[in-house]
């Protein structure tokens, strides 16, 4: 472990062992009107909670709060901390540290929380907080990071405990996702055109058709010359020198397969015949009809290479 | 010319009679076989013919609802006649031509045209992803030569045409924004159309998102969900009909120089449309008729590009002067070719054309809510960029 770690490690148990408190308080005693919106929310129907005569003859002898509303009393206002609270948070440094260490991310990971007792309308909680506990660096599916813990403990005016609560998050370096794109589509192929696609492929050559009787060129490939009706064709190899004959620059809809905005080129070979083609480091402004370029057959994957172009030095 | 002259044989003998159509939207809630059968019963009652007549059916190859299917659920009695034609909306009038070649031939007597799709709501026609896996035949083959680049839509197949017209003619894209307004300013004055009463200015099209550099946004056409229908029969019934007859003049197809589907990339210029030319050369020599002799004029709009190089194929100006054409105001309704009156596809719907026609009619019953003072002829073109028609429709 680098020395810098170990410090900042060494730093955040130190912080656990002084084990410093920060207390909340709650603006209100626990009541009746909040509890009625969150059984209503939660649909829990137990009639001890909202209906006092059924619960006087229970052996709580009177309305109790659902156990789990037990954040919900000492919970921050959307805008402020209720009065009495700390007004310093004692791990702020800590959270700090790992901020500046690289671990600016959270995620809620656990929640435990233990009742000694149902608390009362009336009552009014406060609860004391302070870190636990700090993991080792460890490397989890969102990234590398450590596991924070902290204890709650709540407690009535008169300092009775009537609970606690270990809320455990992850503070981690997003971890550098490669953009995961699916492959290009496969391009479909018939006994006319199949050639093409292993010249690049296998070969690692531009190939272009050309008729064995009249010794004309074409792209796309086609069973028959247009020109002398000849069946007969091979192929020759492209120079790879080319020229920008016309382009476009694709914005929508985006396919998961490209990076937009994506160039795509319509090149005019030395050869003559014209061929579809992606651009390779040459931004849409610097496009110009008629500039020089230069092949280079780009392998996508283990079954698909496709040729694209470069600026000619 | 007379309508008898050597390969003519169909010119004039037949009439668009009947038109209908279901609102055009974004989400239709109804299945694509109803709106087929809800267009074509609106078009047939136009008509006022009984459904129980149509004996022909012509439509698109892109077209999910049977032919027999549409007819039997109409109340059809027998069908004589049904044909498709190919290569998405450059059928559109060729399905008209179909209907007009087996009227005149004698080989049926009503001949119902329909498009009907729900192309926004239940898949989206615009994305060119509806063949994601490769097919090992000859569509699958010449759709991977630009879909292991990413080109896959058809406002990228048109936007590498585009920019070389740029190139060559030195067209903006505020040039193609003259159009695009002037359709929404059409079809703001139409209630049918999905953008009535939202025209637009040249900076709202400046101004609007890239779809595939050289096109922004409001250069492409909508997807929309809707159908419409006509009804063609005979010009000597088409006089006893209820409604003014759109006489047919003149049709035909085109498909020529190197044709590809989309993607002719690799005929000598590729900021032209030659295939265009050839349907208009025909257009021109069939009906006796010269551009001069138009007065309304509906341009198949999916892209608003290929408006410009359409009315250089038509010859309405010279390669490379549409944009002046367009910026003097010939498009509009004091001009010398009042254009899309219906707001065209980028303003009312993309009814792969068929809405067009429907308009090219109304105009010549002079009941348009854009109405030109006076046309006896009007000229009809369907899809570009591919194989594709027209027509010359006029007074009887």
């Amino acid at each position: 472990m680098p020395k810098e770690q170990a410090e900042f490690e060494a730093g955040m148990q130190a912080h656990v062992e002084r084990g410093e408190k920060g207390v909340k308080t709650s603006w209100d005693e626990v009541n009746l009107p909040m509890v009625r919106h969150w059984v209503q929310a939660m649909d829990d129907n137990n009639p001890v909670y909202t209906d006092a005569e059924f619960a006087a003859g229970t052996r709580h002898g009177g309305l109790v709060a659902p156990p789990t509303m037990l954040q919900a009393w000492t919970m921050k206002g959307v805008k402020d901390q209720a009065p009495g609270s700390s007004t310093t948070d004692p791990m702020a440094d800590v959270f700090d540290a790992l901020t500046e260490a690289g671990y600016p991310a959270v995620v809620a990971t656990n929640c435990e929380q233990t009742y000694l007792r149902y608390v009362k309308p009336g009552e009014k909680l406060h609860h004391t907080y302070r870190l636990e506990s700090i993991s080792g660096e460890k490397k989890t599916g969102l990234g590398i990071g450590y596991f924070i813990t902290q204890l709650m403990e709540y407690f009535t005016e008169d300092e009775e405990k009537v609970a606690e609560m270990r809320f455990t998050i992850l503070r981690y370096k997003p971890a550098q996702r490669e953009p995961k794109r699916p492959p290009r589509a496969r391009p479909g192929m018939t006994r006319d055109t199949e050639f093409f696609w292993q010249g690049l492929h296998e070969d690692n050559k531009l190939l272009i058709q050309r008729c064995l009787s009249c010794g004309q060129l074409r792209h796309p490939p086609a069973p028959m010359c247009p020109h002398c009706q000849s069946l007969q064709h091979d192929t020759v190899e492209a120079s790879g020198k080319a020229t920008l004959y016309s382009h476009v620059t694709m914005h929508h809809p985006p396919l998961p397969a490209f990076e937009y905005p994506n160039t795509i080129a319509l090149v005019e070979l030395e050869e003559g015949t014209r061929l579809l083609a992606g651009l390779i480091d040459i931004d849409r402004d610097e496009l110009e009809i008629g500039m020089p370029l230069q092949l280079e057959i780009v392998r996508c994957d283990d079954e698909l290479s496709v040729p694209m172009f470069r600026r000619a030095s | 010319m007379s309508a008898t002259s050597s390969g003519n044989g169909f010119a004039n003998q037949a009439a668009i009679v009947g038109i209908g159509a279901t609102e055009f939207s974004k989400a239709s809630g109804r299945s694509e076989l109803q709106l087929a059968a809800e267009c074509v019963i609106d078009a047939l009652t136009d008509a006022g013919i009984d459904p129980a007549e149509v004996d022909g059916i012509s439509t698109f190859k892109s077209d999910n609802n049977p032919e027999s299917e549409v007819h039997r659920i109409i109340g059809g009695r027998n069908l004589k006649f049904f044909s498709r034609v190919d290569y998405g909306g450059g059928a559109a009038c060729a399905v008209v031509m179909q209907a007009a070649m087996a009227i005149a031939t004698g080989v049926c007597e009503v001949v119902v045209v329909y498009r009907a799709f729900n192309e926004r709501s239940q898949y989206r026609y615009g994305t060119g992803e509806s063949h994601k896996t490769a097919s090992h035949n000859y569509d699958g083959a010449t759709r991977a030569w630009g879909g292991v680049h990413g080109l896959v839509s058809p406002a990228s197949n048109v936007a590498m045409s585009a920019t070389r017209y740029m190139y060559e003619y030195g067209a903006s894209s505020e040039d193609f924004g003259r159009y695009c307004v002037l359709a929404r300013k059409y079809a703001a004055n139409n209630p049918k159309a999905w953008f009535y009463q939202k025209p637009i200015t040249l900076e709202d099209h400046q101004t609007s998102r890239w779809i595939v550099e050289p096109l922004r946004l409001l250069d492409c056409c909508q997807e929309s969900d809707g159908g419409v229908a006509l009804v063609i029969t005979s010009a000597e019934r088409a006089r006893k009909l209820r409604q003014t007859p759109a006489l047919i003049r003149a049709a035909s197809q085109g498909s020529c120089d190197d044709q590809h589907m989309m993607t002719s990339y690799y005929r000598e210029n590729i900021a032209h449309l030659p295939e265009m030319k050839l349907v208009a050369d025909q257009l021109w020599e069939m009906s006796g008729l010269q551009p001069g002799d138009m007065q309304y004029a509906t341009i198949y709009d999916h892209f608003s590009p290929y408006v410009f190089q359409q009315l250089e194929a038509l010859g309405y100006c010279g390669l490379g002067q549409a944009r002046d054409f367009i910026r003097e105001g010939q498009l509009e309704l004091d001009g010398s070719l009042p254009t899309n009156t219906h707001g065209g596809q980028l303003g009312e719907a993309y009814i792969h054309g068929v809405n067009g026609i429907a308009e090219a009619v109304r105009q010549i019953r002079g009941s348009s809510c854009n109405q030109v003072k006076k046309v006896e002829n009007a000229v009809v073109t369907a899809g570009t960029g591919v194989p594709t028609s027209g027509l010359i429709l006029g007074q009887i």
